[in-house]
């Protein structure tokens, strides 16, 4: 029978009049499980907002017309020299069409696919934007405004004006912010735009945007899809590319092989796009586990000698409970439910000295060039670390517990009665 | 007369450091109400039988009956349960747990065995205080009061769970001649007043010339 009323209140007893060490015990797992969620909160955040850097506003798949030389060449295809050794010098690639042929057909075929999160169309060119007597390289890419904000977050690079004017402008252009440095230009100016062709366009600046990419600012621009089709003289079904995104980006691999199959073309997934980037965020949540865990392990320690300690200090204490009628069980409990007690209420402090911190983090200004729209740290505040925080908290101080309460349980009192 | 305590052959070997036979066929009974005191030079083995009676010590050969039931070979939950509702244990030092208070000690063992309500507890042990003439302790720390004070305690704190027997180790040994026949008074009387029976491991010839009988140990067997 185990009456948890005494053996809590020896328990309680036991920690209030040493105080000190029992303090000492809880902020060791205080810091660790404070410094687990602090960790863990400004890790994760901080590869959130790397992966939407990367994943918003990357296509998972890209389709494109690519210009290469042909794999198999007309003498591979003739019958007669199918058992000869052929080679074939100098192979160069065909001058094909930089468009997708029949681009249209196949948006709906992929807008209508339910994997498919969107499909859109884009036009890139190469241009030169010219202002006064500047003349300055430069790409130039057509897009459907509204879709790649809705699919690609595109309004959270716009450092001035807004998506939807250029989406209302069809003489309108969202300039690299680079470019705009460069030429001394701002929201509201004028800008004219030469093709390769040699055809002068002018355009108004609806705004700037910024990337974070210097190499990318410094060149390039955006206009509205027709625009871009004006600029270029071409049809309404001219399409360089397609920008596809997923539902679960875990399709992509399997979707750009298909696509490539379906519509010969070259389709380009996410994951062969950046491979190193998976890498990059393993092994950050690698690192912020293992640093956590070590401090748990620390605190654990901790205990475990100031409870090896105190066992010590309490041999006539245990000799005497058990001499008066309380079992091994009942001793081992007593120390079981100190260290508990110590574990539970370090932390429950800790689960709060985290979100104090978390919340200090995610407060303090953060400026960079890389991230526009981001003005203070990225900070991750998910209720599962809180829960993994405690349960770590709880499951450290029950091991260094009970190594030492079982050395409790097993003190025999006739020993150490008889010892003094 | 009803037996209280009985010891049947009982053989005790100490196996470090080297094997040594300390108590060689023990056998005796404690009526109720019997006021018995155990003698003999140090190493006889007194101490050593002691624990044993006390189910404390589990390493014997024999038989223990406490109130006509076995318990050798019981198991140690079932043991420290025997230990907390029927014997009382009263040591040479005084072994209080210095951090609690002085009624919060006589308490323990009645909170442990779980029989009474918390109100119950302290009425009865504020009444084992009062007994002993110690009820003006009852709130100080157990740390805080004098030797001969602690004893009285340890002894309100053995008779709390009202056991069959109540077992002392030397425990007038630590005290001086004052507190040692004040305590010698106490058993006394709860023996003839309150039929208690009694079993007490001594040095002191007085005190044991005052008792009902006198059991004399010598080189692990009970001479007289």
């Amino acid at each position: 029978m185990i009456n948890w009323g005494v053996i809590l209140s020896i328990a309680k007893t036991h920690l209030l009049t040493k105080l000190k060490q029992t303090t000492t015990a809880a902020l060791g797992v205080t810091f660790g499980i404070g410094a687990y969620i602090t960790l863990v909160c400004f890790m994760t955040g901080l590869n959130k907002m790397l992966d939407d850097l990367v994943l918003n506003q990357t296509p998972h798949v890209h389709v494109f017309s690519e210009i290469e030389p042909s794999q198999v060449q007309p003498v591979d295809l003739y019958a007669e020299f199918s058992n000869t050794f052929n080679v074939v010098h100098s192979i160069k690639p065909k001058l094909t069409q930089q468009r997708i042929h029949n681009a249209r057909p196949i948006l709906d075929q992929l807008n209508d696919d339910p994997l498919i999160r969107g499909a859109i169309p884009q036009i890139k060119a190469q241009a030169f934007y010219v202002a006064g007597t500047i003349e300055l390289g430069g790409n130039i890419t057509g897009i459907d405004v509204m879709e790649e904000v809705r699919l690609f977050n595109f309004k959270d690079y716009i450092v001035q004006g807004s998506a939807v004017d250029l989406e209302n402008n069809t003489n309108g252009i969202l300039l690299g912010s680079g470019v705009a440095d460069k030429m001394s230009l701002k929201v509201g100016d004028r800008l004219q735009v030469r093709t390769i062709e040699g055809g002068i366009f002018p355009l108004k600046i609806v705004g700037l945007f910024q990337s974070g990419i210097a190499d990318l600012d410094n060149i390039q621009s955006f206009v509205n899809i027709k625009t871009a089709q004006r600029i270029l003289g071409e049809a309404e079904n001219y399409i360089t590319d397609i920008n596809i995104k997923l539902f679960d980006i875990e399709n992509a691999v399997s979707l750009a092989a298909r696509i490539e199959r379906q519509f010969d073309l070259k389709a380009v997934d996410i994951k062969t796009a950046n491979a190193q980037f998976e890498t990059g965020t393993t092994i950050r949540n690698l690192i912020t586990y293992a640093v956590s865990i070590t401090l748990l392990i620390v605190a654990g320690f901790g205990i475990y000698n100031i409870l090896n300690m105190l066992i010590y200090e309490k041999m006539n204490d245990i000799a005497i409970l058990k001499a008066t009628g309380f079992s091994g069980k009942d001793v081992q409990l007593i120390f079981m439910s100190q260290a508990m007690i110590i574990g539970i209420v370090g932390g429950v402090l800790g689960l709060l000295l985290g979100f104090g911190l978390s919340h200090v983090i995610d407060q303090t200004a953060f400026d960079t060039e890389a991230l526009p729209t981001v003005t203070t740290y990225p900070v991750n505040h998910n209720p599962l670390f809180y829960l993994i925080g405690i349960t770590f908290a709880i499951l450290s101080t029950f091991f260094a517990g009970y190594l030492p309460s079982r050395k409790a349980k097993r003190i025999d009192p006739v020993r150490i009665i008889r010892g003094q | 007369m009803e037996t209280v305590l009985q010891a049947k052959h009982i053989d005790k070997y100490f196996e470090k450091p080297v094997r040594f036979h300390v108590l060689k066929d023990i056998s005796f009974s404690i009526q109720k109400g019997e006021f018995v005191s155990i003698m003999g030079k140090s190493g006889c083995g007194k101490s050593t039988l002691l624990y044993i009676l006390s189910t404390m010590d589990t390493a014997y050969k024999g038989e223990l009956y406490l109130n006509n039931e076995l318990v050798t070979g019981q198991a140690h939950e079932r043991l420290s349960h025997v230990r907390n509702r029927d014997i009382g244990f009263v040591f040479q030092f005084h072994y209080l747990l210095s951090e609690f208070s002085v009624l919060e000690n006589v308490m323990l063992p009645a909170k442990k065995l779980g029989k009474k309500s918390f109100e119950e507890i302290e009425a009865d042990a504020m009444e084992k205080l009062r007994l002993l003439e110690i009820d003006q302790l009852a709130k100080k720390r157990a740390s805080r009061i004098s030797g001969g004070e602690k004893q009285r305690v340890a002894i309100a704190r053995a008779l709390i769970n009202d056991p069959a027997i109540l077992m002392g180790d030397e425990p007038t040994g630590n005290l001086d001649s004052y507190n040692a026949d004040n305590v010698f008074q106490i058993f006394k009387q709860l023996s003839d007043e309150q039929g208690l029976s009694l079993l007490i491991v001594t040095h002191d010839m007085d005190f044991a010339e005052q008792t009902d009988r006198i059991i004399q140990m010598s080189d692990g067997r009970i001479v007289v």
